[in-house]
């Protein structure tokens, strides 16, 4: 195949405990430091808050907890990815933002079907880019409620 | 598609134009005879006419045209105002209001009008036999008319007389002055055309009077008109002299003068008519004598245009959000700003941002109003909405509209529309009597119905109030009873104000016919949740047989509102003003319990006590064990309750900010702001505490 042909999808790269994720930069507004973040009462564990992103209130989701990895101590690389997805503005703590990178789509697979973690439901695919391992997340998934 | 880009435009435009109809509409059925009125809603018409056949709108167009042709036909005189023919006008303009909501929506903007048009054309060819019988006498005037316009047509004169401009020129003939019609050709390559005619018009009004133009004067002087116009003219000076006194005028090409004979226009004009035109016009103004009576009509024409609205650009609401977004992040820089110029304290970075609050201040009024629109663009519907419903009620209802251009953030005009119909026909419904009811009462006939706005302190206030039936508490009550929204011991308590407000509890409903027009027991309480969710409030005022006032208190802006900000650990809450009575500290011994709850006596209420901490479940490092604590009475309507926090900050101005598309539906938590330090802050809905 010519490498001319191939589509390739751009995406943000970050880390989670000792994974790295993926997601379109279509859907990525911007990579902020980590801010104060405002608790807000009554929602599920695993909204951290709400944001002032330039004057707009963002919410805040805690990826850790959203896929049940246990929480570390927010480090200096910790970042805030801020999304779009159906008019939806949401923000992503994650332990840290590394690189944008082109990944041909013809290198993305089916996620195996036994993996054993929590974060199965949330993913999309696996793309094999050199000897990294990347997973797609479904944020349709991420930001609807399971229940 | 191209066509696309004006789409919302031609909306917005002909929503426009289709309330200056309906305006002008009301106007002329309170003016018949005011055939302004009329070429105001012509041009209205025609203008809507022309864009909707422009963007392919053609069942618009169509039926636009055939109520221009009725409109036209009134301007000619060839038919005369009746409440039913405006009925048929008004039943098209509604059509045409449908189509154009329908082409908003996304629609084709088709509609089955058949009906309609059928009644336009009707009115249109005359043919109406219960207008006919309505005025002989017009029918007549329109027949002659009508021959007097083929007559013109006939013979040489270019010009069409009104009777008004015959009856002018007749007089002054009797009198021994010569009446002429001039044309006046200016040159093809004459650059200052208006010039000349005011050149021309200079000199006629010198030697005599001007009766009629065309085009009209306004135009001449636009230069709206090719190279052609002709004058009506009345003068004691023969028709040479006239002639070689205008060709002086430079770039004048040629000028025709022909004298009007008398006969001519008694051929058209029977006698008849003639003493009825006479009658019916004061005969002061019709003798022309002076050159500066007439000088003083023709200034008043170009004075028109005078009136045309000041200069105005269309935003979209979109990009003054952006802009208030904007403003609003100034705003937080510029509180660190202060901060830091106090803490360096250096003199001109302090003068500095002194003089940029000072223009933010500025700027912050004009960002702020740019946002208000006149209440009028919520009232102006209501006219034609009340006219509809006293016509189908067989009421007679006169609606006076006071303080229309009372300002109110747009966020607000969006939210009172509907509240606001509802009450109007709540009011015209229950509240204004029939007629014959009204007489038996010793009341006028017509019933009013005040429609009142106006601004006071952070607030507006909207009322309705209406001079009919008022309010019968006794039935209220009774009512009240048997739906089981109160006990009968509960209502022995209650004060005159408390009944009347019972009509806005839901499932409630006095009327004893159930009309279509109020009455379904659904609108009232609609009314009171609305107003109360936009953080204002009603009140009723009522006396039998009097009238009834609806008071509405609403907040100037949704956006920006007054709160008191509370601490509870490290967490900042704001608390509306407007559901806030007082703050208080207590001690630990003043809170008593009963069933389980925590209460407090507060000025002899018992008052429920909510401890914040506890609802908002705010992480705590240590527990507190403070013999006083800090008290926020709020109410929501009658109920009070008292919420405990850690500390007072104090009061301020906020920007409300909603929580975005993610997190809906927070328990108490209406939305968040973000405070001088950058960070974002909850606000507590009351209401939603108190349950």
């Amino acid at each position: 195949m010519n490498a001319l042909e191939q589509e390739y999808l751009k995406v943000i790269v970050f880390q989670l405990a000792d994974k790295e994720y993926a997601i379109p930069v279509s859907n990525v507004q911007g990579i902020e430091k980590l801010m104060h973040i405002t608790r807000v009462p009554k929602t599920a564990k695993y909204v951290k808050g709400v944001i002032n992103l330039r004057g707009v209130v963002t919410p805040i989701i805690d990826l850790r907890e959203r896929f049940n990895i246990p929480a570390t101590d927010s480090e200096d690389t910790a970042r805030i990815i801020i999304i779009t997805l159906d008019e939806m503005e949401v923000g992503f703590v994650v332990d840290s933002a590394n690189d944008v990178i082109d990944i041909p789509v013809s290198s993305i697979e089916q996620q195996p079907e036994v993996v054993g973690s929590h974060e199965e439901e949330f993913i999309s695919g696996v793309a094999k880019i050199e000897n990294r391992l990347l997973i797609l997340l479904h944020l349709d998934k991420v930001l609807n409620p399971v229940d | 598609m191209e066509v696309n880009q004006y789409l919302e435009m031609f909306i917005e435009e002909s929503k426009e134009h289709l309330q200056s109809c309906s305006d002008n509409l009301l106007e002329l059925e309170k003016n018949p005879d005011d055939l302004a009125i009329v070429n105001e809603i012509f041009r209205s018409a025609h203008t809507l006419k022309g864009m909707s056949a422009t963007m392919g709108y053609e069942d618009l167009a169509d039926l636009t045209h055939k109520m221009e042709n009725v409109l036209d036909a009134i301007r000619n005189e060839k038919i005369h105002v009746t409440p039913e023919i405006l009925d048929v006008v008004f039943e098209s303009v509604d059509h045409l209001e449908e189509m154009v909501m329908d082409i908003a929506n996304g629609g084709d903007g088709k509609r089955n009008v058949s009906d309609t048009v059928a009644k336009l054309k009707r009115i249109e060819s005359g043919e109406t036999s219960d207008t006919t019988s309505e005025s002989p006498a017009s029918v007549a005037d329109a027949a002659l008319a009508e021959v007097a316009a083929t007559a013109a047509a006939e013979t040489s004169p270019k010009l069409d007389y009104d009777d008004f401009e015959k009856t002018i020129i007749l007089q002054s003939t009797d009198q021994g002055f010569n009446a002429f019609e001039i044309s006046v050709a200016l040159r093809e390559d004459c650059l200052l055309k208006a010039a000349r005619v005011y050149m021309v018009f200079d000199i006629l009004e010198k030697n005599g009077d001007v009766v009629k133009s065309s085009p009209t004067v306004d135009k001449l002087e636009e230069e709206q008109f090719d190279q052609h116009f002709q004058v009506a003219f009345i003068s004691k000076n023969s028709a040479e002299e006239l002639k070689s006194k205008i060709m002086k005028v430079s770039e004048v090409d040629t000028v025709t003068v022909t004298p009007l004979s008398k006969e001519f226009f008694i051929q058209s004009t029977t006698e008849e008519t003639f003493k009825a035109a006479v009658q019916n016009e004061s005969p002061a103004i019709i003798v022309p004598k002076t050159p500066e009576a007439n000088n003083n009509q023709r200034s008043q024409a170009p004075a028109k245009n005078g009136h045309a609205a000041s200069k105005t650009i269309r935003v979209s609401i979109e990009r003054l959000d952006i802009l208030m977004n904007l403003f609003e992040e100034l705003v937080i820089d510029r509180g660190r700003l202060q901060s830091i110029a106090t803490e360096v304290n250096h003199s001109e970075l302090n003068e500095t941002v002194e003089r940029m609050s000072r223009t933010m201040g500025d700027l912050q009024n004009i960002v702020l109003t740019m946002r208000m629109i006149p209440i009028d663009t919520v009232f102006n519907r209501f006219p034609k909405m009340v006219r509809t419903l006293s016509r189908d009620l067989k009421k007679k209802i006169n609606l006076e509209i006071l303080g229309a251009e009372t300002e109110l953030d747009r966020t607000v005009i969006d939210e009172i529309g509907d509240p606001l119909v509802h009450l109007i026909r709540n009011s015209v419904d229950h509240g204004i009597e029939s007629p014959e009811v009204r007489r038996a009462k010793g009341k006028p006939e017509e019933g009013n119905v005040v429609l009142r706005a106006y601004h006071s302190g952070n607030y507006v206030f909207i009322e309705i109030e209406d001079d009919g039936a008022g309010i019968n508490r006794e039935k209220v009550l009774s009512k009240a009873i048997s739906k089981g929204i109160i006990t009968k011991e509960a209502a022995l308590n209650l004060s005159d104000k408390q009944i009347n407000e019972l009509i806005l509890a839901s499932g409630f409903s006095t009327a004893d016919v159930v009309s279509d027009i109020s009455g379904r027991g659904v609108g009232l309480d609609v009314v009171k949740t609305t107003i109360e969710s936009l953080g204002g409030s009603i009140s009723i005022e009522s006396t039998e047989n009097v009238g009834s006032i609806f008071s509405i208190q609403l907040p100037l802006t949704l956006t920006i509102i007054s709160v008191m900000l509370v601490e509870i650990e490290q967490e900042i809450y704001a608390i509306p003003l407007s559901s806030i009575i007082e703050t208080s500290i207590i001690k630990n011994s003043d809170i008593l319990n009963a069933h389980n709850q925590k209460v407090i006596d507060f000025r002899g209420k018992v008052v429920p006590l909510i401890f914040l901490e506890e609802i908002f479940e705010v992480p705590r490092k240590e527990q507190r064990a403070d013999e006083y604590h800090s008290v926020v009475i709020v109410r929501k309507g009658e109920k009070l309750a008292g919420l405990v926090v850690d500390s007072f900050i104090g009061q301020q101005e906020i920007v409300l900010k909603s929580l975005g598309n993610y997190l809906t539906n927070i328990f108490a938590i209406s939305g968040a702001t973000i405070l001088g330090n950058g960070k974002v802050a909850l606000i507590i809905d009351c209401n939603a505490l108190m349950k």
